[in-house]
């Protein structure tokens, strides 16, 4: 069996930054894997574990500098990477759902997993489509918002999280791409040993090319615009001062709100 | 032009983003002068299409086809509503479910896609507003097709009113019973505790902030000193330091206290969703540009971990 995680690197921004353009600063942004990812890539590590002959493949659309996250993956047990990138998806900017599938399913055809898993979304543009967007153009079926996974031979019975405290069960026939929620499980820190596998571990990559695309994939109809700050639309009173004095401040507040008598 | 909304409804009750989506997409509509029509799939769709019956809905289409939501089911029918009614814009609900149909029907379909819309305008074309990196930064994105499919964000847009006279209509879709391949075979709800926080006056709420599961003491002290239910963020319940049934938020519990103390919580909006009903919100947390800010009444932007001990001894 093969299980195909998707695998991204997002940016982080700080508390404080500036807009360059369409993009903040680079100054201003801290990669790490993505937190959705995390937990794909630690449920598909614990099938393995439990199964025979499980191989476990991570992909990513992304640049070279994304390889220490990928590394991640695989030093939290993942068998091998894909990352598939060149100059031509470098200079497209924002890929949209759509196209990412494309790209994605292009790594599908070569490498035909039996089963894929994707995070819900990812932390930084957050269109949480990508993973169903696959699905739909495999021909597969699938699961938005998966908090548990049990997997048969021919169903994947899952939980998916609705809202409000309600979790809905479902039977999905195989093979299918299921987009996993954080809290599915625990994810591991990568071990010492983990992380020095990782490094002897492959991680191949792919141009659009070797891919079996050209660059008309890149076109998208969705044109990203504009990207500014949003007004504070706060109207909060802030308490100022030492710790004491604001605690205090807070106190009597609280009191006169009828907390605590 | 003409917008298609579809409607949600989950165990016998149309949910709110349905009239939500009703007021975004009139106000769609309304830029170019075109008609809003509704779509409900499933279940009762007589009781349904008279609740969507609102001031500004032209026309409502009703697919009797199963009882509750399964995307392969909706998937067909709303493709083929697409077809049909031919929509410039198709608007679905950015919740759970809309991300688990949304994305098919607008690959099938072969139009562009956008999630989790803020805002919209018409011009020349579609422009939708959108949030990033965890709602910092918005961001503006035009559509170049002639038609496309958007999810709304809930609770952006206020719920729809009034009585409307809009056109009542089943739609008779062919649904290919073959290619229903996912099966809903029940719900469940979530549990781990014995508190109710939905019920609780006073909630002293943590969030990421805290950093680490010993550090949670000095929640569970200032809680006590309150005599306050301690509730939690997503990450906390993610990492087992408290269980699920204490989570606030869309996914979580919707919470309507008297007094509501967001401790080291940013203000995600999937959170908001659950608290901004409180009656007076304070946030503590040390980065004054965390959304938690934006709608919280009193704030303290400085440290936790000195300002919680110090308003726990305020109490002692």
């Amino acid at each position: 069996m093969k299980i195909l995680v998707t695998v991204k690197e997002v940016a982080a921004v700080d508390d404080e930054f500036e807009v360059d353009g369409l993009a903040i600063d680079d100054r201003y942004l801290t990669y790490d894997l993505n937190e959705w990812d995390e937990y794909a890539i630690e449920e598909a590590v614990q099938i393995a574990e439990a199964g025979e002959d499980v191989e476990v493949v991570t992909v990513t659309v992304g640049p070279e500098d994304a390889e220490d996250t990928i590394r991640q993956a695989l030093a939290k047990g993942a068998d091998r990477a894909i990352r598939v990138w060149d100059d031509a998806i470098a200079e497209a900017g924002l890929l949209d759902p759509g196209t990412k599938a494309q790209l994605l399913e292009a790594v599908v055809a070569t490498e035909e997993p039996d089963l894929i898993l994707s995070g819900v979304q990812a932390g930084d543009d957050a269109f949480g489509a990508t993973g169903v967007t696959l699905a739909s153009r495999l021909g597969w079926e699938w699961a938005a918002v998966v908090n548990d996974l049990e997997l048969g031979d021919d169903v994947a019975t899952v939980h998916r999280e609705l809202e409000g405290g309600v979790e809905e069960l479902t039977d999905v026939e195989l093979p299918a791409v299921l987009t996993i929620q954080t809290g599915i499980n625990d994810p591991r820190y990568a071990s010492l040993r983990g992380i020095r596998q990782a490094q002897q571990k492959e991680l191949a990559v792919q141009s659009l090319a070797d891919v079996g695309l050209d660059s008309d994939v890149l076109d998208s109809p969705i044109e990203q615009t504009s990207l500014y700050e949003p007004e504070s639309e706060g109207e909060a009173t802030i308490y100022e001062g030492s710790a004491d004095e604001t605690a205090a401040d807070l106190a009597e507040l609280l009191r006169e709100q009828g907390v605590a008598q | 032009m003409t917008v298609l909304v579809v409607a949600e409804h989950r165990r016998g009750e149309l949910r709110d983003a349905s009239l939500e989506l009703l007021t975004a997409g009139r106000q769609l509509a309304d830029a170019t002068g075109g008609e809003l029509h509704v779509a409900v799939v499933s279940g009762d769709v007589e009781s349904y299409a008279d609740q969507l019956n609102r001031e500004g809905v032209d026309a409502i289409h009703t697919v009797a086809d199963g009882e509750e939501f399964n995307h392969d089911v909706y998937t067909q029918a709303v493709e083929q509503l697409f077809e049909a009614v031919e929509p410039t814009v198709l608007l679905l609900p950015n919740s759970v479910n809309g991300l688990d149909y949304a994305p098919a029907v607008a690959e099938r379909l072969d139009i562009p896609l956008v999630t989790d819309a803020v805002d919209f305008d018409y011009g020349d074309g579609l422009t939708v507003t959108r949030e990033m990196y965890g709602s910092k930064v918005e961001t503006t994105m035009d559509v170049d097709a002639p038609q496309a499919a958007v999810t709304v964000r809930p609770a952006e847009w206020p719920k729809a009113e009034g009585t409307g006279d809009a056109t009542v209509e089943a739609f008779d879709a062919a649904i290919d019973e073959s290619a229903v391949r996912s099966t809903v075979t029940g719900y469940q709800e979530v549990g781990g505790g014995d508190i109710d926080i939905s019920d609780a006056d006073v909630l002293v709420s943590v969030g990421r902030g805290i950093e680490e599961e010993d550090n949670l003491d000095i929640i569970h002290d200032l809680a006590e000193a309150l005599d306050a239910t301690v509730s939690a963020s997503r990450p906390i319940v993610d990492n087992g330091w408290l269980p699920k049934d204490r989570q606030v938020g869309q996914s979580g519990k919707v919470v309507t206290p008297d007094v509501y103390i967001a401790i080291g919580i940013s203000g995600a909006v999937q959170h908001v969703a659950g608290m901004k009903g409180a009656d007076t919100i304070v946030a503590i947390n040390n980065d004054p540009n965390a959304p938690i800010f934006d709608i919280a009444d009193y704030g303290i932007q400085d440290d936790l971990f000195d300002v919680v001990p110090a308003l726990t001894e305020q109490f002692s």
